[in-house]
Formats: structure tokens, sequence, C-alpha cells
């Protein structure tokens, strides 16, 4: 197999990880909707840490990206 | 077409050379300080009335004062007051930093995974040294939590530390990979409504919902880099 496909089908898989990630971030906005639809003034102060989870799981995404960024293009 | 990485090249305005060490100002250089620049006019001359009752620029001033002083009392508490102009430093450089990077034809200067790593590697330096100079060697209690059975110890402690030297490489990152994606989608984008001719409305309009986006990434990097960089600040002076 020549190393060109063998980029590809690595970056192909390193990019499965990121079903995860999809997972978590409807995770975290889910649980800030109930929060909020259970008790309305608990908004302002959930909301920052609802956007701290978010970016937190966001970056799991680009680490999974940059993986298969360096698998390709390294 | 034009690879959409170009827009992140270094090049050097003013050569400079010092033993063999290349010093030169770039445009990355020219950046930094139209970012200071910016953020000393922004708060010298928004707080230049002084009013009791704010006018707009001072309002605006006052709140990201109010929202990083809000931040740094509710995550570190009142021994945290000591830090709060360093953590203002950081938030304001970053988001300057950020969002300036938006304005066409600039140069992002946090997209370039050095400059992250060097303020993610202040950081971590900065937190360590101050949890040992307060706890001296009851440091290295950090990494045992309080409650767990000691035949875990062996298993956990690695574990720990290895999570807490894993923290500067997320902390750049993060912001480094946020910034450098953003930037590059936008340029691919761009690309296709310039290469589709008269069919270049329809990239234009996922363009602007897109441009919206990475200004709330811009944003929200810059929140997230200053509210980890308290809570490790609170786990240094409180440990645990």
């Amino acid at each position: 197999m020549s190393v060109e496909a063998a980029k590809l089908i690595g970056a192909g898989l390193a990019v499965i990880g990121l079903a995860g990630v999809g997972v978590g971030i409807g995770n975290v906005f889910s649980a800030f909707i109930t929060a909020v639809a259970r008790n309305p003034a608990a908004q302002a102060t959930v909301f920052p840490f609802t956007m701290l989870g978010f970016a937190l799981v966001e970056a799991i995404a680009l680490f999974a990206l940059l993986i298969a960024f360096l698998i390709l293009f390294g | 077409m034009a690879s959409p990485l170009k827009q992140f090249e270094i090049k050097s305005i003013v050569p400079i050379e010092v033993g063999g060490i290349d010093v030169s100002f770039t445009n990355s250089s020219l950046f930094m300080v139209i970012v200071i620049t910016a953020i000393t006019l922004f708060l010298v001359l928004g707080m230049r009335k002084g009013a009791l009752v704010p006018g707009r620029w001072q309002s605006m001033a006052e709140l990201s004062y109010e929202f990083i002083a809000g931040l740094v009392r509710d995550n570190i508490g009142q021994e945290g007051r000591a830090y709060f102009p360093f953590v203002f430093s950081l938030f304001m450089f970053i988001l300057f930093c950020n969002t300036i990077g938006l304005v066409p034809y600039s140069f992002t200067v946090t997209s370039h995974i050095i400059v992250t790593f060097a303020l993610a590697v202040l950081v971590f330096l900065g937190v360590t040294v101050v949890a040992i100079v307060k706890h001296k060697m009851k440091f290295f209690s950090y990494f045992l939590p309080k409650g767990t059975p000691l035949y875990m110890a062996p298993l956990l402690i690695p574990i720990e530390i290895l999570s807490y030297l894993a923290r500067p490489v997320t902390l750049s990152l993060r912001l480094f990979a946020n910034m450098m994606a953003g930037h590059t989608m936008l340029k691919v984008f761009a690309g296709f409504v310039v290469a589709l001719g008269y069919f270049g409305f329809a990239p234009m309009v996922v363009l602007i919902p897109l441009y919206l986006l990475e200004l709330i990434v811009a944003l929200l990097q810059a929140f997230v880099f200053t509210i980890l960089t308290c809570l490790y600040l609170h786990d240094a002076i409180h440990l645990h």
C-alpha cells in the first residue's frame, strides 16, 4: 500500500473521534436547556459554565482534527 | 487558487539580527503593537471623563473591568485579587488579538502555536510557582485527592501528574486550533465566492453567518483561556 493511500486512510480514521464530540456538545446544551427550563432564574448563573463546557468539548474536536492533519500533511 | 494557509505567513518588516539569531520586527510583532495600542487607547480614553454616570466608552471600559473582577472573585476568592492585573491583561490581550485578526487583510497573532504556547507556559509556570511558594512541600499532596483508598494511589498519582502536565499543552492547543481552523475555513469559503463568479452569492450567504460564528469563537476562546487560568490559580491557592 502506498504511503499516500495509508495517509488518507489514517486521516479518515482519525476523525471518527468527532462522533464523541458531537454527543458531548449535545449533552452540555441539553443539560443547560433542562436546567433553565426547570429554573429560569438560574440562567445567568449557569450560562458561563455552559460556555466553558462547550469550549472544553470543542477542544477535543480540534485535537482529533489536529491529529488528522498531522497524519495527512506531516 | 491561492493556498488558504498563506494568511499565516510571517513576513519580516524590519530585519534585525542579534548574534546570529533572527529577531526582526515581523508582521506578527506589528500586530502585537497594534493590539497593545488599541487596548491602551480603549481603557485610557474610555476613562478620560471619569463621570459618576458613565457615558458609552466609559461603560464599556468599566464593563470589561467588572467582568474580569467578578470572574476572579468568583473563581479564586479574596486572595485572588493580587492576580487580577495579570488575568485582566491576559484576557484583554487575547480578546483584542482574536478580534483584530478578524479584520480582512490583517494578521491574527494568536493563530501561531508559539504565541499561544508562550502564554500557556507563562500561566502554567506562574501557577506552579504560586502553588509551591504557598504550600512548599505540601504541594505534592495535590496529586492524591482526599479520600482515595491507598491501593488506588499507584494508579491514580501518575494519571494526575500527567493530566497536570497536559495543562499548558491543552490550553495553548485549544486557542491555536480554534483560531487557525476558523480563519482557514473563512479563507476557503472566500475562495469559493471568487471562484464561482456570478454564482458567488451562494457561498457568500454561508460566509456571513460563518463570520459571526468566528466572532463568537474569538470572544469565547478569550473567555475560556481566562476562566481556566482562574480555575488553575484556585487549585494552586486552595490545593483543590
